[in-house]
């Protein structure tokens, strides 16, 4: 029965058109539309509180919008729930996976669930097992399991029946750097394997890796879309980050870091630190002799990847980026 | 169907790998079967038998009646954890989630009633009626049973975590036990107590289930309403509960889970 789920006519993917959710007066999430095509990966980028999971809820049918409408693999979410349910995996934020039963029968109940025989349920979690390097904690019960095990077991449910849409809720928070490649290396996988992939993260490196598009959302509204590299191209690369020794610096240390720059230099006075978005192939070393020439008294310079919040910064005070419509 | 039974045998997979859960349908009754018959029992007087044959029905009523507490805390950790989203987002239907645990908890209400008729006849309890009046009392006690794992469910469903589950249970459970038939004649209570006793449901119950066991049931000759038809009355009890509790269950349940 859940075999030729893959085989839907018309776009596979995910749709959604003016997505909106209140709670009581809380606006959780505004006018949103997307569209993620058949095979992609879509990553939704925000803070907590910006409309990540409220999104995922409304298109994994957990949660009823208030506003618009949305299909994933085909079937409206609203009015085709069953349909939608038979087609996706969803990894809650919260591992969903039962504690107080093995990895292994975790995997079998939900293999059951979906309808397989006993067999194919054990096949299908032996394998999974296997593919997600938890072999050896099959037979113990999830929650002596670690975090990073248990987001695995999470993601092995996900996964049992084959869904052709998955959806991650923050699938690598709490994770070591370890278990985080493993995890992304699975993504990739199911991607290549024309699966559709609608994640989330805090992190503005997972989107990047992952993701063919990237949205992000900031208070329920979407704050800029577009691919990595666009956004990078709007966002800047690696960010070259000064602590000055005396706030008062403030102006004149942009002003040497301004000819490194690839877009607007960020200073912030009060905690006497200058940002700057660097260009590609940019050493470190002139940067300092550059400040060491202009007599400014440094305590720390250091390259650091770009984050959401540099995401935000340069939304907020380059009003030339374009606003996702 | 099928979904219901899988969803059952999560929650007996989850005694296999925690037996003590069920202590309070096994070990718990018991140690009251001891406590009553061999400690207390000796300075309750029944006017009309013995008292270890008087006890027994009011100790299976009680342990029935703790039985809610079962679905309450598994329900309200489900509720609580990420394992309602889980479910809820398989392709199956959202009642079997319901139907499992309370086929579950069926199962180990059966456990409790096996362990506390071995126990009664080992301390010289028995069945002293017709076979039909006994399977009536089971009948009786499985019916009651399941109306309490209803209301179980409903406040699992309804509570914002495990401890106010047992909170509840044990603050409406205990003095309802206690200030019943359950294991002293209601004429021994003073006035006031013995009418809020004699009115109590699990005293319609207890009596019913002693009356089709044929044991002693110590019911006075001017007792209340009740107590007097009391076969009638429980059954009367029991369908009363669930039409109010299953409804509120179901749409509570809905309510927690839709949003």
């Amino acid at each position: 029965m859940y075999e030729n789920l893959n085989d839907t006519t018309t776009d596979a993917g995910i749709r959604a058109e003016g997505l909106g959710k209140r709670f009581g007066d809380f606006t959780a999430l505004e006018d949103l539309d997307l569209v993620v095509p058949k095979g992609s990966v879509l990553g939704l980028l925000g803070h907590n509180g910006a409309g990540k999971t409220t999104t995922i809820r409304i298109l994994t049918t957990l949660s009823v919008p208030t506003t618009g409408s949305a299909t994933v693999a085909g079937f409206d979410v609203i009015s085709q729930g069953a349909e939608v349910r038979k087609r996706i995996g969803v990894a809650g934020q919260s591992a969903t996976v039962d504690g107080l039963l093995t990895g292994r029968a975790n995997l079998e109940m939900v293999g059951r669930l979906y309808g397989m025989s006993k067999k194919d349920a054990a096949e299908r979690a032996d394998e999974l097992l296997n593919r997600l390097g938890l072999t050896d904690a099959a037979d113990k019960l999830v929650k002596e399991y670690s975090g990073g095990m248990r987001r695995r077991a999470d993601l092995a449910a996900t996964l049992v029946s084959t869904p052709p849409v998955l959806f991650l809720d923050e699938p690598t928070t709490g994770l070591d750097p370890a278990s985080r490649n493993d995890l992304w290396e699975v993504l990739r996988e199911q991607v290549a394997e024309g699966v559709t992939v609608l994640l989330t993260t805090q992190y503005l490196e997972e989107a990047d890796r992952l993701a063919d598009e990237i949205v992000v959302l900031d208070h329920g509204k979407v704050a800029a879309a577009g691919s990595p590299s666009q956004l990078k191209q709007r966002v800047g690369g690696d960010r070259i980050e000064v602590t000055l020794a005396d706030a008062a610096d403030a102006g004149p240390a942009a002003e040497a870091l301004a000819g490194f720059a690839e877009n607007e230099v960020h200073s912030d006075p009060g905690q006497g630190l200058v940002t700057a978005p660097v260009r590609a192939g940019t050493r470190l070393v002139e940067v300092v002799r550059s400040l060491d020439a202009a007599g400014i008294d440094v305590t720390d310079v250091h390259r650091r990847d770009a984050t959401l919040d540099d995401v935000f910064l340069s939304i907020t005070s380059n009003p030339k980026v374009e606003a996702h419509s | 169907m099928s979904e219901t039974l899988i969803l059952a045998r999560r929650n007996l997979e989850h005694v296999r790998q925690i037996p003590e859960k069920l202590i309070d349908v096994t070990l718990q009754p018991l140690m009251f079967v001891l406590l009553f018959a061999f400690v207390f029992g000796g300075v309750i007087a029944v006017p009309d038998g013995d008292y270890k044959e008087y006890l027994i029905g009011g100790i299976l009523v009680q342990t029935l009646a703790f039985g809610l507490m079962g679905p309450g805390v598994a329900i309200a950790t489900d509720l609580g954890e990420g394992m309602i989203d889980r479910l809820r987002s398989l392709p199956i239907r959202r009642s079997s989630y319901l139907t499992g645990h309370i086929m579950a908890e069926m199962a180990a209400t059966l456990l409790a009633i096996a362990v506390l008729s071995g126990a009664g006849l080992l301390v010289g309890w028995g069945i002293e009626s017709s076979l039909p009046e006994a399977i009536g009392a089971y009948g009786l006690l499985v019916l009651f049973a399941f109306a309490m794992i209803w209301l179980g469910t409903l406040i699992g469903t309804m509570a914002r975590s495990t401890d106010v589950v047992t909170g509840i249970a044990f603050m409406t459970v205990f003095p309802l036990t206690f200030l019943s038939n359950a294991f002293v004649p209601t004429e021994s209570l003073p006035d006031g107590l013995r009418q809020v006793a004699e009115w109590n449901p699990i005293s319609c119950v207890v009596a019913a289930v002693r009356t089709l066991f044929g044991n002693p049931t110590a019911i006075p000759g001017d007792a209340a309403w009740p107590l007097e038809h009391p076969v009638v009355a429980s059954i009367g009890w029991c369908v009363l509960i669930l039409a109010i509790v299953v409804p509120m269950t179901v749409r509570a349940f809905n309510r927690r889970t839709t949003d």
